[in-house]
């Protein structure tokens, strides 16, 4: 029985094995041809190989040896960290009272924020573009960051929403009785049970903030607040007729290293099943 | 240590339905007390407004002596075990318990010392480093227990601490629970749906029902002398046996024959001005099997013989279960009890009775049985009150 089981999980286990790789390779080929592009020289760009013949860092050199790119790259952090940072920090608050308290007019306040985050971006420009215009906003941080706290919001309401409902609220009654003000027990207690949460949506909102391209293509003119991904759309060849093929793949790699940075950095902090133990037997 | 008291307590919540109608109870010092009844019977609004959970709509609560009622809870010194323990999961178990007392401010050695303290009374010395998730209930619940008891707190609240352990681990329990009561000597508000819980633990139990307190006495005294069809029908397991019954010149005619009444029980029912038609409850105890009962006795009460239904031996006793014509004793209490005990959709054709007879009997199952029962035990109900007619409230 035991080897036969044993013959049966190992066939499974196979099976699987070959499935996430199929999907794995699926999904990775095109980064992976991108970053073999990026290290291809000119010549040797559209020969089709996908490991380079010709090794080169030219590609990188040229893009930070422009203020283009090295300007837009200051832009896009700092833009995605402050909205980031600060629909984090709000949704928080919001997420806290919807999960907690019952308030008047809690359900419309959840369905505008539904709303908003449905609404399509498409038709908030040209609206967007006059307003921020009239009000000097425009192609300035605050200019693309408060419309990445309009969307990044919602989202981080509804993400904590979810997770603060999943603390046993008797986790911060317990608190209370044991002698804790309200302050004392959303801190020692609360926070740090709703950690995984937090960092979880603060991933989900830099993901948005930092590919976005409808709004930094829009409400932006000059390197004073264009982001990576609206730059990457402005290089340029050596020539009319070159091709920006390399430096473009090279710029592209280049911006997805902080994305994957920030997510392995708070991935650590993500565990699973963190409030289990709390109640019940 | 301190007296609770609690002066006209009453809850009402915004949308205007009303938990706890003035709620009077005295709980002394270093005192037991069980608050009983089932759910939604407002015990457990009860013990969150002594603990400061929510707020008392109005009435006064009194501990020690000084009204709290707008304190917070952590400004009434009293700690609270929860049902479902409420540990929190990213602490350890020392961390658990060290908690109360690291919020008040309390130093490291006496901390280290207070929490060795009670994790060697609660027996949790071994498990000090690890987490909840890595424990069995009934450690856990003593984890809930210790973060109590480490601040030496003025009372102890506890809602339903037990019941989400295994039957056999909730007797071990119950034991522990009462040991560590005397051994602190300290107040104590316990929460139970458990009757059994009830009877046991408490040196006193309120028993609740629809937000009101129905009596308040020792647990022998309620077994005794239930001032109502509720607290009857609530207190004791097998539960009372409820029978329609006529009140006929001095005696009282029911389907188990006639009983007379005794001079004591004919002057209350007179005080009382009782109705014609009453409920006869009779405790399961106080019937024998007719053939192991004296002459001289056997005239103090009244025999009658049925058909045995089922007959399930104890061992130590015999139950029989009797099904006799006729209707059903009903009121709104015991329409309540039946839907608490989930047994208002079994389907039951006449009286119910059960009855509990010593294990020398030789009733057998299927067969007819004679039955004695002793007259001075019943106990008679006003079936539009529920009053106990003859409880004469001293």
């Amino acid at each position: 029985m035991a080897g036969i089981g044993g013959a049966e999980t190992t066939g499974r286990k196979a099976r699987w094995a070959v499935l996430n790789v199929v999907v794995v390779v699926y999904a990775l080929f095109p980064v992976l041809w991108i970053v073999s592009l990026s290290f291809k020289t000119k010549e040797t760009l559209a020969d089709g190989n996908f490991i380079p013949r010709e090794w080169t860092l030219d590609n990188y050199t040229s893009i930070f040896s422009t203020t283009e790119f090295v300007r837009a790259l200051v832009n896009s952090i700092g833009i995605a960290v402050i909205a980031t940072a600060i629909a984090v920090v709000f949704g928080t608050m919001a997420a806290y009272a919807i999960a907690r308290l019952d308030f008047p007019g809690k359900r419309v306040l959840v369905g505008i924020s539904l709303l908003v985050s449905m609404f399509p971006q498409i038709s908030l420009i040209s609206p967007l573009f006059e307003i921020e215009r009239t009000l000097g906003l425009f192609d300035t941080w605050p200019g693309l960051i408060l419309p990445y706290i309009t969307f990044g919001l919602p989202l981080a309401i509804y993400t904590l929403s979810a997770f603060f409902r999943e603390i046993p609220w008797e986790l911060e009654k317990a608190a209370k009785m044991d002698g804790a003000t309200p302050g004392q027990a959303f801190r020692r207690v609360i926070a740090p049970l709703a950690a995984p949460g937090v960092f979880t949506t603060a991933i989900l909102v830099f993901i948005f903030c930092w590919n976005d391209f409808l709004f930094a293509i829009s409400l932006t003119s000059t390197e004073n607040s264009r982001t990576v991904p609206v730059a990457l759309s402005f290089f340029t060849g050596s020539s009319q007729f070159e091709d920006p093929t390399g430096s473009i793949a090279a710029a592209a790699v280049v911006i997805t290293i902080p994305i994957i940075l920030f997510v392995l950095f708070f991935q650590r902090r993500i565990v699973a099943g963190l409030t289990s133990g709390a109640v019940k037997g | 240590m301190a007296e609770i008291v609690l002066d006209k307590v009453s809850k009402q919540y915004p949308d205007g339905a009303v938990a706890v109608r003035d709620v009077d109870i005295e709980i002394a010092d270093g005192e037991f007390i069980i608050l009983v009844g089932p759910s939604g019977c407002g015990k457990s609004t009860t013990l969150n407004m002594i603990a400061g959970l929510e707020d008392i709509t109005s009435g006064e609560l009194r501990i020690g002596g000084e009204r709290v009622n707008e304190r917070a809870p952590k400004d009434r010194d009293i700690a609270m075990v929860f049902q479902s323990y409420a540990l929190y999961p990213h602490m350890t178990v020392k961390e658990n318990m060290a908690f109360p007392l690291r919020l008040a401010k309390v130093d490291n050695a006496t901390v280290e010392k207070k929490v060795r303290d009670a994790a060697e009374i609660l027996d949790l010395s071994q498990h000090l480093d690890r987490k909840p998730a890595n424990l069995s209930g009934g450690q856990r619940q003593r984890v809930a227990m210790g973060r109590a008891i480490v601040r030496s707190p003025k009372a102890f609240l506890m809602d339903e601490p037990l019941s989400n352990l295994d039957a056999k681990l909730r007797v071990q329990m119950r034991t522990s629970v009462s040991r560590l009561q005397k051994q602190l000597g300290t107040t104590m508000v316990y929460v139970t749906h458990d009757q059994t819980e009830a009877m046991t633990l408490g040196d006193r139990v309120v028993v609740m029902r629809g937000g009101a307190v129905q009596q308040v006495g020792a647990p022998q005294y309620l077994y005794d002398h239930p001032a109502n069809l509720f607290v009857a029908g609530f207190i004791g397991s097998p539960s009372m046996n409820f029978v329609p019954a006529a009140l006929e010149g001095g005696a009282v005619r029911s389907p188990l024959g006639e009983v007379p009444l005794t001079d004591r029980v004919r002057g209350l029912l007179s005080a009382a001005d009782a109705p014609r038609e009453v409920i006869m409850g009779l405790r399961p105890e106080h019937f024998e099997d007719a053939r192991l009962v004296d002459d001289g006795v056997r005239a103090h009460g009244v025999t009658f013989s049925s058909h045995v239904d089922v007959l399930e031996s104890m061992g130590s006793d015999k139950y029989a279960y009797f099904s006799l014509s006729g209707e059903q004793a009903t009121s709104a209490e015991l329409a309540e009890l039946a839907a608490d005990a989930g047994s208002s959709d079994v389907p039951g054709g006449g009286v119910s009775l059960v009855t509990r007879l010593s294990a020398a009997s030789t009733a057998t199952e299927g067969e007819q049985a004679e039955i004695w029962f002793d007259a001075d035990k019943v106990q008679l109900f006003d079936p539009g009150t529920g009053a106990n007619l003859t409880y004469s409230g001293d």
